[in-house]
């Protein structure tokens, strides 16, 4: 598949937007505001973008605790993202949520789950509603090789086969399970395997190229649709930071993780094409993020006296 | 229309009256189809609505519980049926993390209108795995609704009032009383969730009770009637809300309370109940607070020693008599 221009120029600034909201947000969680667990997705933009790029306006996701550039890449407002980081009322979670659980009912982004392997039957539980209700949208659900190991893993996948459910599985195989290796969590570390014994198409791609991403996704939303059923994309990649901002990184070496810094998914995008436009980027870029600190800085709190609202919905507390 | 029929039918004859009115509404657990239910509550509702809406799962309950939340997310009024509270603990992440905790996580967007219907409670000798109550335990949860129909009408009330619920509702019920009898009338309005029921009005005594236990409180008033102690009997129905205007009120009239439930002590909905009685209507009381609970062991299989284990009339009466002894 050859994209054009426009296409490509799109992932370089998502990939890129991703990236500085998320160095402005080291260095606003070293000034204390944002607080709490921050687990920054920097290294793996490519997947996120690739796929979410494939995906329909009303199609759904679901996404784990390493949400920040999926809910980027989806188009949530970055004011509003920042604004929850915050733990402001103007977040995308009215600030109940936090970094981990980002969620926005107008772009069908049903979270950040902080559960390893949670939203997986959750996902497929979505797909098996679109089916009987006859609708023809398809659910992706974004989590990591850690999550494979988990039950939770087996059972989603197994019922989405058995169903035939229209869910695309996306592994984001950033090789460590927190601060555990692949190799000391899986007896088999090519996961595709373990999607391929529930009967499911599974393929293993690039996740550091986001345009063997994007046609992956493509190929397999365009499947999804048209055949209801699962497939299963496994997307080789790394984080270049730490598991959150608690962690000493003592489980890798710092060859290793400067071996995978060479793979840059946006340097290597850049390298394939000579953008002219760069620094308009760049800047356009800087201010959408100061626009949204601004915006954080200057939202409200919610009142105390309001905090036991959302436990049940209003019509029941009525 | 009344009539009089099993609890098993009673459940039965809502879910089918739901899924008859409703098509979003479908059942999904463990043997419910072909197999017809483990406590045959669907028994013939494969045949009637069909694979799709009356789905049979694997072993999953992790999966097929979250299946839920998903499909309720999607617009769906899901029935997710888990065979016994035993095997729910499989699925405590989809009920605690995901069921209970979405809407305010996402701050309101996202509610999650689920119920999850299963068998709880001892007295089969099916040992310590297969007999556990621990409704009370679910109860602790801010988010989730906790049904618990002791009667005929109840049950088929309880289906209806869950599925109309916005959010997550978890019903229990005794399989001890899947066989009991009793009159059903559909043309009643419903008692209101959060609403508990006076069984037996009377004035010396509040007995609390949920579930199978309200019959044994029953039966134990009659025989302390006998012997002068009129003791009030209360059904609470949900555990999630619970109903403290009834409690308190009662405790008002007759100034002492026993409660009767088949979870253990420690940590326990009684101990809560003693708790808000505590607080709101302390200086109410004429004796100190008694309660009937079963033993602190995991159910035994031998019979008399199961037996001797769970709250039973007999340690109810006594229970209430060292009550009224005690001024």
């Amino acid at each position: 598949m050859k994209n054009d221009n426009t296409t490509i120029e799109s992932f370089y600034q998502t990939m890129l937007l991703i990236r500085r909201f998320e160095e402005k947000c080291v260095e606003l969680y070293s000034h204390e505001k944002i607080r709490g667990f921050l687990h920054l997705y920097i290294g793996e933009e490519a997947v996120a973008t690739g796929i979410i790029s494939a995906m329909k306006e009303d199609d759904a996701l679901f996404c784990t605790y390493r949400e920040h550039g999926h809910a980027l890449a989806r188009g949530i407002d970055p004011n509003l993202i920042m604004a929850e980081m915050f733990g402001k009322m103007e977040g995308c979670s009215r600030g109940r949520g936090g970094s981990m659980h980002l969620f926005s009912a107008k772009k069908r982004f049903y979270g950040g789950n902080a559960i390893v392997a949670s939203a997986l039957p959750v996902a497929v539980g979505m797909a098996l509603s679109d089916k009987l209700m006859k609708r023809n949208r398809i659910t992706v659900c974004f989590f990591g090789d850690g999550a494979v190991a988990e039950g939770e893993f087996h059972e989603s996948l197994n019922l989405a086969a058995l169903w035939n459910l229209p869910v695309l599985f996306v592994c984001e195989n950033n090789r460590y399970a927190m601060g555990t290796g692949i190799e000391y969590t899986h007896s088999q570390t090519d996961l595709t395997k373990k999607a391929s014994a529930y009967q499911i198409e599974s393929h293993q791609i690039d996740g550091m190229d986001v345009e063997e991403v994007y046609a992956a996704g493509m190929n397999a939303i365009d499947t999804i649709r048209s055949n209801q059923k699962p497939i299963f994309l496994e997307c080789l990649t790394y984080r270049f930071r730490a598991h959150s901002m608690y962690d000493a990184e003592r489980y890798r070496s710092k060859s290793e993780v400067e071996e995978w810094k060479r793979k840059d998914p946006i340097a290597l995008l850049s390298s394939r094409y000579s953008f002219v436009n760069i620094d308009k980027y760049e800047s356009l870029i800087a201010q959408t993020i100061d626009e949204a600190v601004t915006f954080a800085e200057n939202g409200t709190l919610e009142p105390v006296r309001d905090m036991h609202k959302f436990v049940y919905s209003p019509e029941a507390e009525a | 229309m009344k009539s009089e029929i099993t609890y098993r039918e009673s459940l039965r004859m809502a879910i089918r009256e739901a899924m008859q009115k409703d098509d979003r509404v479908f059942l999904m657990g463990e043997d419910v189809g072909r197999y017809g239910g483990s406590y045959a509550v669907s028994m013939g509702l494969l045949e009637e609505f069909g694979t799709s809406r009356i789905i049979d799962t694997p072993l999953s309950e992790s999966g097929f519980t979250g299946i839920g939340v998903g499909a309720a997310l999607g617009g769906m009024r899901p029935i997710v049926e888990i065979m016994t509270v035993n095997f729910s603990f499989l699925a405590m992440d989809q009920i605690l993390n995901n069921a209970a905790t979405m809407l305010h996580m996402s701050g309101g967007q996202f509610n999650i209108p689920l119920v999850i219907r299963m068998a709880t409670g001892g007295g089969k000798q099916l040992g310590a795995q297969h007999s556990r109550s621990l409704e009370g335990w679910y109860a602790h949860i801010p988010g989730l609704k906790i049904f618990t129909p002791a009667t005929i009408q109840d049950a088929y009330d309880m289906i209806k009032l869950a599925l109309e619920d916005p959010d997550p509702v978890l019903i229990f019920e005794h399989a001890l009383l899947y066989n009991s009898k009793g009159s059903l009338d559909t043309s009643l309005l419903p008692l209101p969730i959060g609403k508990a029921n006076i069984h037996r009005d009377g004035s010396q005594i509040t007995i609390l009770s949920y579930g199978i236990s309200l019959f044994k409180a029953l039966e134990a008033a009659e025989i302390l009637a006998k012997e002068g102690i009129d003791a009030e009997v209360i059904d609470l129905r949900s555990l999630r809300p619970l109903d403290d205007e009834t409690i308190m009120n009662s405790l008002r009239k007759t100034h002492r309370l026993l409660i009767v439930d088949e979870g253990w002590k420690s940590g326990s909905i009684s101990a809560e109940i003693m708790a808000r009685v505590n607080e709101q209507a302390f200086y109410e009381l004429d004796a100190p607070m008694g309660r009937v609970c079963t033993e602190e062991i995991p159910l035994p299989y031998s019979y008399h020693l199961e037996q001797a284990a769970l709250p039973q009339i007999d340690k109810i009466i006594a229970k209430a008599k060292e009550i009224m002894e005690g001024l």
